[in-house]
């Protein structure tokens, strides 16, 4: 009987649509600069430092003061509690003191009638400042020792020993670039006064119980003061993980100060120059290796630009050396990763979370074999890839047991055509003398899991009402990615009901409180289980309450399509519900989760950080005009592995959206900061991200056909990060075009760096 | 500064305001007239978020335009595109092939489409992503997007529809 009922409405497993797709295309789905102001409410600007580092002699604001519409000014000395934004280490004033450690630093707040005002205002600051010498680039840094915390490494055997014994060796040095998040929805916060000395801000956040504590640490109020909350945010891509709070912090001041509501919308440049970025990179290698292109020793140097404070500093490299091995097996391998302190912003989450700079460096170190060999990289790549029962064991002492990665890479490479293809291109390459093309395949594995142990953790609420519909909270955020629609769908199909019938509610700390940031790709995964874990306690009251009003068995009682049946009887969904409400059953339930299996020890750098591995693979087809180093991406075929898919259309937008921003990181995104240390390229007009133009007019995207190993929300896995990292296939093609049109003067692979711009071709080319 | 009496209408609603000479199109309507479907991405004529058609089917960056020379320009938004309570083609475009993730350049990308199918009703993918050009979406690396438009222009060629309805 219930086998042939129909499957419900927003069953998992299905393309179903975002939730608020309808909302968007007329523009209805409410951001927070959309929610209407309240009559009295104040713009919030933040006054910058002019200055890299450097004491404030003196710090004078009456002009700010007497400017028109100015209602108040906000400096240190005005924090009732700690002056600190900092997710852990202490270190991120919300204003700076007596010193200044990077251009664009917060120093005060003016609230204002308008925005415009707020602005105009916040430039009339009079500073004295006193130079202080500013460490302002990696190299700088490395020389002077400026490290954010002393030097990692990890270590797997004796590299010292088999880079000795290697018949053949290759060292080089090669930088990868920063990158802007440029969420489309700046960073905005707004904040409320309530009772009791009470605050409610609406922050575009993907970690909104941070927010709560840092805003109560500076209130100087416990955190059950604070509410905030955020229905979704206009992109969010890890640059809303941390730095939200400095501008509720700053709303939550003047709202407080004020009695009125406060605002602050952070202008696209000041957001470019005020926030932090994705940490660029120094990577050196020393690698040995034999005939055949096996790696049999590898000494690997990650240093990278964290600037002034710590902010997610320490686990953002831990990623990058954890990442270092990509799909490949290192017996013997040493990463030492140096974090360093400069005189910039503060460095911090861009999706990946250092997983793509540790994942670029094994690469480059694959092409540089297969050029040293004149090898086809692609066999440089399958040759050292973990092995199955044997060569398992990560350099951080993790054994893989789910490795698809040579399944996964073959069948991409014969559906796409990798070998012919080659060749093709082999005879394009002769017969043109201004154009060079090449081609590259390049895997993914990323690990699944904050690395920080105690993030893996999840709650969710929901509530039944009387009349059978269903309210569904829970700690993640929604930044576009589809998380809420996705546990929706768990929720639907956990209790059989169609998914209008269930409503999605906005984040805030006060129904589910502690949770951790929607980040690390383990939204769906974490709050998935914690949603699945509420209903399920319901469905058994239900169940419960069934067997004993019905007189029937529970193992006779089903849930199906919005439908209950009870041996040979059906009732409705929602007639269950009224007459267990009837009968005095509760009706709302949390649910919690943690991840299993997964521990870790800091000090060795050894353990099992990842409950699991995403795997994916992508093959870029590029081609570079040699007179002008100008550059196209033509064809690219991806391959990737994303479990039993809770919701393929969400899954694909991910990896085509994830493949593209990890293209703009790589060859048209460049962070310019000047000697003083200043962002040159703060914005759009100067750093150029993706436009519809620079999309591969030919780009096939494939889904893995396979499941999770472990237990996880269905079987699905993880997708908001790992696609992003299938774009190094387009900077190693780039890297191979190079070394293409300079094939008869140089002997080693050129050190493009990233990224490949059309003049860093152009200066590598000879 | 001065002031300026202007009217404006806005998805067909004659609207009265007092701005002045510096006041954007893009903050008039959104502080002073609450159409906060128009948004804010970049305030530099980069991002395409601010996307407004005028008089038909121009589109104009609403952060680049003054609010004082729109006086008796008839203004769309993306909140003014239904009609008798359907939505129109393109905007049902973009739902169904899943064009949307953050949604905060949809708005924009949606007036452009309409300007763009409206110049140029069968495009070409290539004409579709230069057409685009001047609207940023950080999420969808575009793939979807042009599908979108792809799809659009099928509805709109083929029902007949005119690109903006009655
Ligand atoms: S806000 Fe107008 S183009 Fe970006
Ligand atoms: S959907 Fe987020 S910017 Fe386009």
């Amino acid at each position: 009987m219930t086998e042939n009922t129909p499957p419900i409405n927003g069953d998992i497993h299905r393309d179903i649509r975002h939730d608020s797709a309808h909302k968007h295309v007329a523009g209805s789905a409410d951001y927070i600069d959309d929610i209407p102001e309240k009559r009295d409410l104040l713009h919030v600007c933040l006054g910058q430092s002019s200055r890299a580092h450097a004491r404030m002699k003196s710090l004078d604001l009456d002009d700010v003061r007497a400017a028109p519409g100015v209602v108040m000014v906000l400096t240190a000395d005005d924090i009732p509690g700690r002056n600190d934004v900092s997710p852990f280490a202490g270190d991120d004033p919300l204003f700076a003191k007596d010193i200044v450690q990077f251009h664009g630093q917060s120093i005060f707040a003016v609230a204002a009638i308008s925005r415009d005002q707020a602005r105009r205002a916040a430039k009339l600051a009079k500073i004295d400042y006193e130079d202080y010498p500013a460490i302002l680039t990696i190299d700088d840094a490395m020389a002077a020792k400026s490290y954010i915390e002393a030097p990692q490494c990890v270590k797997q055997g004796d590299s010292v020993a088999a880079l000795k014994k290697a018949p053949i060796r290759r060292r080089g040095c090669f930088r990868v670039g920063g990158q802007d998040h440029f969420y489309l929805e700046g960073q905005i916060a707004m904040a409320e006064p309530k009772e009791d000395g009470d605050v409610h801000v609406w922050s575009s956040t993907q970690n909104p119980t941070e927010v709560q504590h840092l805003v109560a640490k500076v209130l100087n109020i416990p955190d059950n003061g604070v509410t905030v909350e955020v229905r979704r945010m206009g992109g969010g891509f890890g640059g809303k993980e941390t730095h939200p709070s400095l501008f509720a912090a700053a709303a939550a001041l003047v709202a407080r100060k004020t009695g009125r509501t406060a605002k602050c919308r952070v202008d696209r440049d000041d957001d470019m120059i005020m926030t932090g970025k994705r940490h660029d990179f120094r990577i050196d290698y020393d690698v040995g290796f034999d005939s055949e292109g096996r790696i049999l020793g590898l000494d690997l140097k990650l240093a990278s630009r964290c600037g002034y404070s710590v902010d997610l500093s320490p686990a953002i490299n831990d990623r990058a050396m954890f990442h270092s091995d990509n799909c490949y097996f290192l017996e013997h391998v040493t990463i030492n990763s140096y974090r360093c302190r400069t005189n910039t912003v503060s460095n911090t989450a861009f999706r990946g979370f250092g997983g793509p700079q540790g994942m670029i460096a094994i690469e480059r170190i694959m092409d540089v074999i297969a050029h040293g060999l004149s090898k086809d990289p692609l066999d440089v790549r399958m040759i050292n890839l973990y092995g199955k029962t044997d060569r398992n064991i990560t350099p951080y002492g993790m054994r893989i047991e789910d490795n698809i990665a040579p399944e996964l890479i073959a069948e991409l490479a014969e559906t796409a055509d990798y070998k012919n293809r080659r060749k093709e291109i082999t005879a394009f390459n002769q017969a043109n003398k201004y154009l060079t093309k090449a081609l590259s395949l390049t895997p993914v594995k990323f690990g699944i899991s904050f690395t920080a142990l105690h993030l893996n953790q999840a709650g969710a609420l929901i509530h039944i009402y009387s009349d059978g519909s269903v309210h569904l909270n829970h700690g993640g955020t929604e930044m576009g990615q589809g998380l809420f629609i996705k546990v929706a769908q768990v929720v639907a199909n956990e209790l059989q009901i169609d998914i209008d019938r269930i409503k999605i509610s906005a984040t805030t700390t006060d129904k589910v409180p502690n949770s951790s940031p929607t980040a690390a790709s383990s939204g769906s995964d974490l709050n998935g289980m914690a949603a699945l874990a509420a209903a399920r306690t319901l469905k058994d009251r239900l169940t419960a309450f069934a067997e004993n009003h019905y007189d029937c068995p529970s193992d006779q009682i089903i849930f199906r399509n919005n439908h209950i049946y009870l041996g040979d009887q059906k009732i409705s969904f929602n007639q269950l519900v009224h007459q267990a409400y009837l009968g005095r059953i509760s009706l709302s339930s949390t649910g919690f989760y943690k991840t299993p299996k997964i521990h870790y020890d800091r000090k060795t750098h050894k353990g099992r950080p990842f409950f699991y591995f995403s795997y994916g693979a992508a093959i870029a087809e590029v081609i570079i005009d040699l007179l002008t180093g100008e550059n196209k991406i033509l064809r690219v075929d991806i391959l990737h592995d994303v479990g039993k898919s809770l919701n393929p259309a969400i899954d694909r937008g991910q990896i085509e959206g994830g493949f593209i921003q990890g293209a703009g990181w790589l060859t048209t995104e460049e962070l310019v900061f000047d000697d003083k240390g200043v962002l040159r390229s703060h914005a759009p007009s100067t750093y150029k991200i993706p436009t519809s133009a620079d999309r591969p007019a030919q780009m096939t995207i494939n889904l893995w056909n396979g499941v999770n190993k472990e237990d996880t929300i269905h079987k699905s896995k993880a997708v908001g990060e790992p696609p992003l990292m299938l774009a190094i296939a387009v900077h190693s093609a780039l890297t191979l075009a190079v070394a293409n049109a300079n094939s008869n003067k140089a002997e080693e692979l050129s050190a493009l760096n990233a990224p490949a711009t059309a003049e860093e071709i152009l200066s590598k080319l000879i | 500064m001065k002031k300026h009496a202007i009217t404006l209408t806005v998805n067909g609603e004659e609207r009265d305001l007092i701005v002045p000479s510096n006041r954007t199109l893009l903050d008039a309507l959104r502080d002073d007239l609450g159409y906060t479907d128009t948004k804010y991405g970049c305030g530099t004529g980069e991002c395409g978020a601010c996307t407004i058609l005028v008089d038909g089917m121009t589109t104009i960056n609403g952060c680049l335009t003054l609010a004082a020379t729109m006086n008796g320009k008839s203004i769309t938004t993306a909140a003014g595109l239904a009609r008798n309570g359907h939505l129109h083609p393109v905007q049902e475009a973009f739902i169904e092939n899943d064009a949307i993730q953050c949604g905060f350049c949809t708005p924009g990308m949606v007036l452009k489409t309409i300007s763009l199918l409206d110049e140029n009703p069968r495009p070409t993918e290539a004409e579709i992503r230069h057409g685009l050009e001047g609207n940023i979406c950080r999420c969808t690396g575009y793939t979807k997007i042009v599908e979108a438009v792809q799809d659009a222009s099928r509805r709109i060629t083929g029902s007949n529809v005119s690109a903006i309805g009655e």
